[in-house]
């Protein structure tokens, strides 16, 4: 018991955090409720995926730079190719567009396992190369997007067979995170494939000699992560209806939030869970200085200063517990 | 359907070769490993033992040679193919991932359980948790683990490199016991280890490697220490290279640095030394002894755990190198780029440790640093090139370049970690130069060495670490190749143990 507390102290911490600051919002704002929580769960989502993106390559002992590029190409090829298609035919692009997102990562990885250059400097260029390419497909924000789509993000939840109060203060946006994460990341976490992620940046040399392929786990790690911002573009269209080409905030936001979620930058440490919470606190913070009105200027400094603060703390426990 | 012959070898390496660029770590290596047999592959420090090992186990691939493994040639590309070939091996340091617990380093090595646990309390860890995890454990317990990870899946060969280096007495009683039994099974064991005693009572043969070739074959049998330590020296045993004469040392002179029953880390566990003004203190020992330690807690790099070290009598406490530099104690380490700043060129590299001392925040006084630098420059005879940056220059060169400065600077106190390692004989001699300038100076210098021949040629008297220990001392006009190899297996301690059993029986 002890030990599980151990383990997920961090992400624990973390959901506290975040249900502290949801109080804190509800005084600041009594009428704060579904609308609200629904415009954070949309305002999340791209940033959700991007960070789920980041998290994997990290875990694993690299660095993405490349995914808000990424989020950006797939965002396009998405709105172009739905403009004008049918709800049906959107089915199959939204395929199409995972694995495009698939393709983009898995050229990342391959690059940087049989080329030797060092991660950062592959994904930087790569994140020019498919900043191009996302120019390319669409010259501005325009395209379209299935309605279909966009109805799976907006407002709150209702099931079937259950009343739709017990339901519908659930932003449907927040759902669909935790369930397509869920359906990714816990079927691969449990498998060898998963270990091989964990291993592989935990101790490379000792991976090796434990029989894990690396460079094969590399890729496979790049071409998740290629996936997960494919989502995170499609996630950008569903919200907008429409395609941006030029790419957003979210690649130091994802770092950010790989960070504030316990996860090491350094590989093998961490979780999912941490840093899709992060997102959240991150994004409710915004949300909150925004409501009291503070300039958008020192909303950035607020911002630097929780990250840096709460890791400082994280890491002050870890050592003292290093100590003991 | 393959009929074994009795005494057919279960693995045969036949004139492996492995060349690195212009060097042969390997020349012509050979090894035979018959069912249920335990076989020490015994060399001196550089002789390729590691290498022949990643050769096995396919960390390395060999550029000639043949590899037989139940009669069938085998080229092994990875440790996984070595594993499906039946060759398990256990490294000298743990290879389990430091993140994961117990149990999920088993899943990603695909071993079972069940044996695992099982051989774990057979090996001494009975209350072992599934959930504990690695990076938390100390490091004996880590060694257990691999070992009995190796056991759990089976394998026809087992290779145990250093396997009993880390572990304390009673664990390392537990792992002979295993692994006998393992043999008496019917699976097969390479055994590397430093500890003679070991080796006498577990193995059945030893198979000796010198400068890459395989010198010797022969069955474990009472008195073989001494047969094997003249293989693994070679021909060059008797040819004393000239030495220098004992130098007197004046009497009622405190020592420079003084170490009593020094312990650190889980290698280092009692070191005592005096190393005196102008004199040149050299340190032998085999891999791992833990002369690493003892040179980290003088530089200040690691915490010692017991025992005092006095710098001009008086007690010193580091911790941080700044502490030992504040004190003269002055650290080469043997890895020559982490010592220079490569990118610089050599009058800067020279000048560095300088300008600490002229305390110039200011502007650099160009005249003063220029003379002194000049001066060690043309010391050094590395020609032209003084203004290039320092990463042009040959190793050698560099080495000359990281022990120069501090005959610039001019030190209390130089602790020189394996300076000449892969350096060419020419240049050798001018750091010996270079190290005698500094004792001449009256720096005290502390000189580990990985090649026994140096001993004579650059130092003054040297002391013997085996097992964490001093377990001898030696003028360097006595030390013979033969008697420190000796020394260096822990072989001459027993020799005085038994002498003086007989003196007082």
């Amino acid at each position: 018991m002890t030990q599980t507390l151990a383990k997920h102290g961090w992400t624990l911490g973390l959901a506290a955090l975040f249900a502290a600051l949801l109080i804190l919002t509800k005084m600041i704002q009594p009428d704060f409720g579904l609308s609200g929580l629904d415009s954070l769960g949309r305002a999340a989502l791209p940033f959700a995926f991007a960070t789920a993106a980041m998290t994997v390559v990290v875990l694993a002992g690299g660095i993405d730079l490349s995914v808000a590029s990424m989020m950006a190409v797939a965002s396009v090829t998405g709105a172009r190719l739905m403009d004008g298609a049918t709800e049906t035919e959107a089915v199959w692009i939204v395929g199409f567009v995972l694995v495009v997102g698939l393709c983009m990562g898995a050229i990342n990885g391959a690059l940087i396992v049989f080329t030797r250059v060092p991660d950062i400097v592959v994904t930087l260029s790569m994140l020019f190369v498919w900043e191009g390419t996302a120019l390319l497909i669409l010259q501005g924000p325009e395209g379209g997007c299935a309605v279909w789509l966009t109805n799976l993000i907006l407002g709150g939840l209702t099931l079937p067979l259950l009343p739709e109060g017990l339901t519908n203060w659930l932003p449907k946006s927040v759902v669909l995170v935790i369930v397509v994460l869920g359906v990714i990341w816990v079927p691969i976490r449990r498998s060898k494939l998963g270990l091989s992620i964990y291993a592989v940046g935990s101790d490379p040399l000792a991976a090796y000699r434990s029989g894990v392929s690396l460079g094969q786990t590399r890729i496979i790690a790049y071409a998740l992560a290629g996936l997960l911002a494919a989502l995170g573009g499609l996630s950008l269209t569903m919200s907008t209806g429409i395609g941006e080409p030029i790419p957003g905030p979210y690649l130091m936001a994802s770092v950010a939030a790989v960070v504030l979620g316990g996860v090491a930058l350094t590989g093998g440490k961490g979780g999912l869970m941490g840093p899709i919470l992060a997102v959240f606190v991150l994004r409710l913070v915004r949300m909150d200085l925004t409501l009291l009105s503070v300039d958008p200027n020192v909303t950035t400094i607020i911002e630097g200063t929780i990250m840096v603060v709460v890791v400082m703390f994280g890491g002050l426990l870890a050592l003292r517990g290093r100590i003991r | 359907m393959t009929q074994i012959l009795p005494r057919s070898p279960l693995l045969n390496a036949q004139g492996v070769s492995k060349r690195f660029g212009a060097v042969a770590a390997l020349k012509d290596a050979s090894l035979s490993l018959a069912k249920g047999e335990i076989v020490a592959l015994m060399g001196a420090n550089g002789a390729g033992k590691s290498t022949l090992v990643k050769i096995l186990t396919g960390a390395l691939r060999h550029d000639n040679g043949q590899i037989l493994i139940k009669g069938q040639d085998r080229r092994i590309g990875s440790p996984r193919a070595a594993r499906r070939a039946g060759l398990v091996p256990v490294y000298q340091e743990p290879s389990l991932i430091p993140d994961l617990d117990v149990r999920d380093n088993l899943r990603l090595g695909d071993t079972p359980v069940e044996p695992f646990l099982h051989w774990v309390s057979e090996l001494g860890l009975p209350d072992l948790r599934l959930d504990a995890m690695i990076g938390r454990l100390p490091l004996a317990s880590l060694r257990i683990l691999d070992l009995a990870r190796a056991i759990a899946a089976e394998p026809d060969v087992l290779l145990l490199d250093e396997m009993t280096a880390a572990l304390p007495a009673d664990l390392v009683d537990r792992v002979l016991t295993v692994v006998r039994a393992q043999a008496d099974a019917g699976r097969s064991v390479i055994y590397i280890s430093h500890r003679f005693t070991e080796i006498s009572t577990l193995c059945d043969r030893a198979t000796v490697l010198r400068d890459g070739v395989t010198v010797g074959d022969l069955p474990i049998e009472p008195g073989i220490e001494e047969r094997i330590v003249e293989l693994m020296l070679g021909a060059g045993v008797a040819s004393a290279a000239q030495s220098r004469p004992p130098k007197p040392r004046p009497a009622g002179q405190k020592p420079r640095l003084s170490v009593r029953g020094l312990a650190a880390g889980t290698k280092l566990t009692d070191v005592s030394f005096d190393l005196h003004a102008g004199e040149v203190l050299g340190v032998v020992a085999l891999e791992g002894q833990g002369q690493d330690e003892v040179f980290d807690v003088l530089a200040g790099a690691r915490k010692s755990l017991r025992g005092t070290v006095l710098v001009k009598g008086e007690p010193a406490h580091f911790a941080h190198p700044a502490d030992a530099i504040a004190k003269g104690l002055t650290f080469v380490p043997g890895d020559r780029a982490h010592a220079l700043l490569m990118q610089r060129s050599v009058r800067e590299n020279i000048a560095l440790p300088l300008l600490a001392r002229l305390r110039n925040w200011g502007p650099i006084a160009m005249a003063a640093e220029g003379a002194r630098v000049g001066a060690a420059i043309e010391r050094l005879q590395i020609d032209t090139r003084a203004q290039g940056e320092v990463r042009r220059l040959s190793g050698g060169n560099q080495q000359k370049v990281t022990i120069a400065r501090w005959v610039a600077k001019g030190v209390d106190t130089v602790l020189l970690f394996d300076p000449t390692r892969g350096i060419d004989v020419r240049t050798k001699r001018q750091i010996y130069d270079l190290v005698r300038d500094l004792a001449d100076q009256g720096a005290a210098v502390l000189y580990y060495t990985s090649e026994l021949a140096e001993i004579r040629l650059a130092c003054d008297r040297a002391i013997v670490i085996f097992g964490g220990r001093v377990v001898d001392q030696i003028e360097a006009s006595a030390a013979s190749d033969a008697h420190l190899m000796r020394a260096a297996y822990g072989l001459t301690e027993k020799d005085r143990a038994t002498e003086k059993d007989g003196a007082t029986a």
